[in-house]
């Protein structure tokens, strides 16, 4: 194994990590308002297969990626009418939603298995930047829908500790009460984090359509969004940390494929769950640590809000 | 004087589904005056303030504010009005810092967070006022009467002309209360209107300049504090004359009932809680812990009444070594229980009276004979409770969660009292009950000493303490800083041991 051997992976680490980073990203900002949103399954699912039908259509990257974040968008709405207005169980609704959303996008892409995508986003390698030793192939040699998310988190990061929205932002998540006292608009800012969440999710589903795959076949997530709830608690609902734990988890399951490829006498299989169990071991090595000291969730997370309420 | 108030309420009358909160209340505050708004628990002052500060409507009425009237539709157009409230309960949000806090939700306040800029403004504002604050501290490093300082200058901040405070001796030290009135003082001498909602007679003698008295939803009296006395205005707060002061035959017995030595204890968050609490209760006394909330009073009466793990230390009831017994166990032995959260730990909220009435009994013989319950002697038990405790209900098959503070607590009481016990752990017995209800409460609680009960009563009201204790003991940080006799105790010494000093140090001065 060479340096190659490395460089390859840490790319392909990017890549896989991209729409974890997506929906990791959007799933951070839910939170931080403080609704759990456990629909981001779903909501990727909705997003790939409404990128790509529409890609399909229209031979058109960017509507697809439009169409996409409407689609999370819109299934994010739901999860907000019902979590926020409704005050329905936050638990609850988003697992339905994941449910909902599996179901419906296998049903839309029931014709597009095996259709082929008549444009895809391809690697276009950053003048300059590309140039760079390793630096430059690592990071510098991909689609647009990567840099857009290099672009997104200093903006995420920018946005909730520097601007005073993205402060009442915070404030409603972790204190409602004291947002609602000086004015905030408690459940406006809350739909705003979940469908914001959402339209983030649908990108990120739109990514593996429109530039991982670029097919579309059933569930193709494969718990993808389950890693992006996790990796929020991990990141400890920084952005900064999402985007290195976005590309330590792509960075695994890259690495379960190119040992495949080397040939080594491992199953597939055990390869094949790395992510998952990856995860696991996370969540649990950050819950034992949380415990010592503060693990920095929203303190009003999953909780509703009622001004009447004491 | 109705014309030129800076602030005026008029016929105020707000209904709530079944209950009339407010009964065309008049209310007027003057620029530069502390007012005190004066009444029961229930009495319609909450209800009042969060109108004029835009949290509920009126349905009937107008606010006027320096000769304008005006129509608040959300907190927010109070506060652009120059209205301020600080709440009894804060709402700080505990990891921001004091200036995020100050300045958060502010629009004019532009779109990046500058912290320099606003930590100056901030800083130039506590001075003009004398209040100091740390802009940089988070909310959750400072005390409480500090978080207090820092939701006054939040609301100083955004120009309040009109300041309301809820409740805000409840949670401070005799010292820390000083300090308040002492701020609010300056503030009133700059020509602010300060509003403080109470129901502590003496508060409002030793800092108001006018009071104005609610009563059932409506205002009964307004007084100027020159004119009037305690005595008037308890009359005119109650409604009628308050019983006399309960009569408490001296205590001799020495006979020991509980002895602590050396026992610390854990909090729920692991941290240590109770450090090196020693002690012993007589037979047929009521000593009375007081400290501010959160130094240790919750795990003290955890550990007593078996429900949380001593660390190191050992604990004696009747001269048996019961430091590893279970709650059951301490039952058995007679320790009776009024947790501080009556509704959570005390009662089962869901369940009936019936029920509740038999919580700690159901493996009594008399109540459950074999395997099954026996209902009609717990009917007949539950009954002679009602009836014996005065507890108000319809039936005693309707769930517990629908009865009054008051009524809960007497039920709890009734319980607890029946079960025959030689020593009661009292937590914060009448937090939140009216007048009559703490009336009864105490009574109850002083006869059962005159029996010959011992009661370990925790609590942060220093007069509740001066009424019903024969011996205080002041905790701090989990520590005892001293016990004294009850008749050698002063406030402003009890008060000085709260925050911290010894009782060796405050004697020496």
């Amino acid at each position: 194994m060479d340096s190659a051997f490395y460089i390859a992976i840490l790319t392909a680490a990017i890549t896989a990590g991209t729409p974890l980073l997506y929906a990791a990203l959007g799933e951070l900002l839910a939170e931080r308002s403080g609704v759990l949103n456990l629909g981001v399954e779903g909501m990727m699912l909705v997003g790939a297969v409404a990128g790509f039908l529409t890609t399909v259509a229209t031979a058109n990257l960017w509507l697809g990626v439009a169409s996409a974040m409407l689609a999370g968008g819109a299934l994010a709405f739901v999860h907000a009418f019902l979590s926020i207005t409704m005050r329905a169980n936050q638990v609850v609704t988003g697992l339905a939603l994941t449910i909902f959303g599996t179901g419906i996008s296998s049903l839309i892409g029931r014709r597009l298995i095996g259709v082929p995508l008549p444009i895809t986003f391809s690697d276009t390698p950053l003048p300059f930047l590309s140039e760079l030793p390793i630096i430059g192939t690592v990071f510098f040699r991909h689609d647009p829908l990567v840099y857009l998310s290099y672009l997104l988190v200093p903006l995420v990061w920018v946005f909730l500790y520097w601007t005073r929205v993205g402060q009442n932002f915070v404030a409603v998540g972790e204190d409602p009460a004291a947002a609602d006292a000086v004015g905030i608009n408690v459940n406006l800012v809350r739909y705003i984090g979940v469908i914001i969440g959402g339209m983030l999710a649908g990108l990120a589903g739109a990514y593996l359509t429109l530039a991982l795959a670029p097919v579309w076949l059933d569930g193709m997530t494969a718990g993808r969004g389950w890693i992006a709830i996790a990796l929020v608690i991990f990141a400890t609902w920084n952005p900064i940390r999402a985007m290195f734990g976005a590309y330590l988890f792509g960075g695994v399951a890259a690495l379960g494929f190119r040992i495949q490829i080397l040939g080594w006498p491992i199953s597939p299989f055990y390869l094949q769950m790395m992510p998952y169990i990856f995860t696991i071991l996370v969540l649990i090595f950050v819950t034992y640590q949380g415990r010592a000291r503060k693990l920095g969730a929203p303190a009003a997370l999953g909780l509703h809000y009622d001004r009447e309420d004491r | 004087m109705s014309a030129g108030a800076t602030l005026a309420m008029r016929k105020i009358t707000k209904r709530f589904p079944g209950v009339l909160a407010n009964d065309r209340v008049d209310f007027y505050a003057q620029h530069g005056e502390i007012h005190a708004l004066l009444g029961e628990n229930g009495a319609g002052k909450s209800t009042l303030m969060n109108i004029l500060t835009g949290l509920y409507w009126p349905d009937e009425g107008e606010i006027s504010i320096r000769g304008e009237v005006v129509n608040f539709r959300a907190p927010r157009d109070a506060v652009l009005q120059g209205v301020g409230m600080v709440h009894q309960h804060f709402r700080l949000v505990r990891s921001f810092t004091v200036a995020e806090n100050i300045t958060l939700g502010m629009r004019q306040e532009g779109f990046w967070w500058r912290p320099q800029v606003v930590e100056q403004k901030i800083a130039t504002l506590a001075a003009t006022y004398g209040m100091a604050v740390e802009p940089k501290a988070k909310i959750w490093q400072l005390s409480v009467g500090e978080q207090q300082r820092v939701e006054i200058m939040k609301m100083l901040y955004r120009g309040a002309q009109i300041l309301i405070l809820d409740e805000p001796t409840a949670v401070l030290t005799p010292q820390e209360v000083k300090e308040l009135f002492r701020n609010l003082r300056q503030l009133a001498e700059s020509g602010k209107t300060v509003i403080f909602i109470t129901h502590k007679l003496h508060e409002v003698m030793a800092y108001a300049d006018r009071i104005t008295v609610l009563r059932n939803g409506r205002s009964v009296a307004v007084r100027e504090k020159a004119e009037t006395s305690i005595k008037e205005l308890a009359h005119l707060m109650v409604g009628r004359e308050l019983s006399p002061e309960i009569s408490k035959p001296p205590n001799t017995n020495q006979q020991e009932i509980l002895r602590l030595e050396g026992v610390c204890a854990l909090n729920d968050r692991g941290l240590p809680s109770l450090r090196n609490v020693s002690l012993t209760v007589t037979k047929g006394e009521i000593i009375a812990f007081a400290g501010v909330a959160g130094n240790g009073q919750r795990e003290l009466a955890e550990v007593v009444t078996g429900l949380r793990p001593i660390t190191t230390g050992r604990f004696w009831l009747h001269g048996q070594d019961v430091t590893s017994c279970s709650a059951r166990q301490l039952i058995d032995a007679g320790v009776g229980h009024i947790p501080e959260d009556r509704k959570g730990m005390g009662l089962v909220p869901n369940m009936a009276i019936m029920e509740n009435a038999i919580l700690k009994s159901y493996r009594d013989r008399s109540v459950c004979p074999g395997y099954w319950l026996d209902h009609k002697a717990i009917r007949q038990r539950a009954e002679q409770l009602v009836t014996a405790f005065g507890v108000k209900t319809a039936t005693l098959d309707s769930p517990v969660r629908l009865m009054s503070g008051g009524n809960l607590q007497k039920l709890l009481l009734a319980r607890e009292v029946s079960a025959g016990p030689d020593l009661i752990i009292a937590v914060y017995p009448v937090r939140g009950l009216d007048v009559a209800a703490t009336e009864y409460i105490h009574q109850l609680l002083v006869e059962q000493r005159n029996q010959g009960t011992s009661i370990l009563l925790v609590s942060e009201d220093l007069d509740e303490i001066f009424k019903l204790a024969d011996r205080v003991a002041v905790i701090f940080e989990g520590q005892i800083m001293g016990i004294l006799p009850i008749k050698q105790a002063n406030l402003d010494e009890v008060g000085l041991m709260m925050a911290g000093a010894r009782a060796s140090e405050v004697a020496l001065g």
